[in-house]
């Protein structure tokens, strides 16, 4: 089931590859499977990284170049939807000429489901050096806490 | 000596190189030189770094995510945190004049020509 368990270990490196091969075929349930609106897609945009710590979620969007007013962030039904537009900075013209040209333009939109213990009335959402930064916070009730062990 | 050889061989081991992030880039030609536009979210301008070494251009810049107050990933498309990228820049480049503006994670680079290699009008002086 597990043919990289077969390798020889040794290479850290390669053992980083195995670890992240593990974690993606946790995080997208298997080979061949993953979640309908989270479909990987190379060169995507905006490139998602999503964190989690005890008391939010966070959502990083690679998303350079962008009005932080012209972006929309919406949260429906446990759907975390941004969406905007990328215009290309500057129009070429006459005499000039286009040698590359890999800069993502035109109209964008990501969807994310949200944890079912997540907050949706406190999100926030940040926009710096380029990076959309939003969090989610987890609802009180479903935060690690200690409890008091009385007698 | 022997052995001294084979420790040595060991040290200089080449390292994997470790990974980093290809920005996308526009690049386009006018008149009066090249304009160079990368993508380079997350990276303070403090940090980028512009090299010109002979004719080899460098971008190099960590990508910094703010405090990590003990973040989990759970998922992620971007996996390095440093971009970096070459380029090979032909001999009518000013290399001296080189511009650079980074805003919004947006890196703009004006490489301007050599004035003997933008195309100008000869004035012809009428002698008096």
């Amino acid at each position: 089931m597990y043919p990289s368990m077969l390798k020889p270990s040794g290479d850290l490196f390669a053992d980083f590859a195995q670890l992240q091969d593990r974690i993606d075929e946790l995080m997208t349930g298997g080979r061949g499977a993953s979640s309908i609106r989270a479909v990987a897609r190379a060169g995507a945009f905006p490139a998602l990284n999503v964190g989690t710590w005890a008391e939010a979620l966070e959502v990083y969007a690679f998303a350079p170049g962008i009005d932080p007013k012209s972006i929309d962030v919406s949260v429906e039904k446990g759907l975390l939807t941004l969406s905007g537009q990328r215009k290309s900075a500057q129009e070429a013209g006459k005499n000039s000429t286009v040698y590359a040209k890999e800069r993502f333009d035109g109209a964008f939109r990501r969807v994310i489901s949200l944890p079912e213990d997540s907050d949706p009335s406190r999100v926030e959402a940040s926009y710096r050096n380029g990076v959309l930064k939003v969090v989610v916070p987890r609802l009180e009730a479903a935060k690690p806490r200690q409890i008091q062990v009385n007698r | 000596m022997n052995g001294e050889t084979n420790q040595n061989q060991v040290a200089q081991r080449p390292q994997r190189p470790e990974p980093t992030l290809l920005p996308p880039v526009d690049i386009v030609e006018d008149a009066g030189g090249i304009t160079l536009t990368a993508d380079l979210p997350g990276v303070d301008q403090s940090e980028l770094s512009i090299g010109i070494d002979g004719r080899t251009l460098t971008l190099e810049a960590p990508l910094r995510l703010g405090e990590a107050n003990s973040l989990v990933s759970v998922y992620a498309e971007v996996r390095a945190n440093r971009y970096q990228r070459s380029f090979e820049l032909s001999s009518e480049l000013d290399t001296t004049q080189v511009d650079a503006s980074l805003k919004d994670g947006v890196l703009t680079l004006r490489l301007p020509k050599l004035e003997q290699a933008k195309p100008r009008r000869i004035e012809v002086k009428v002698g008096s």
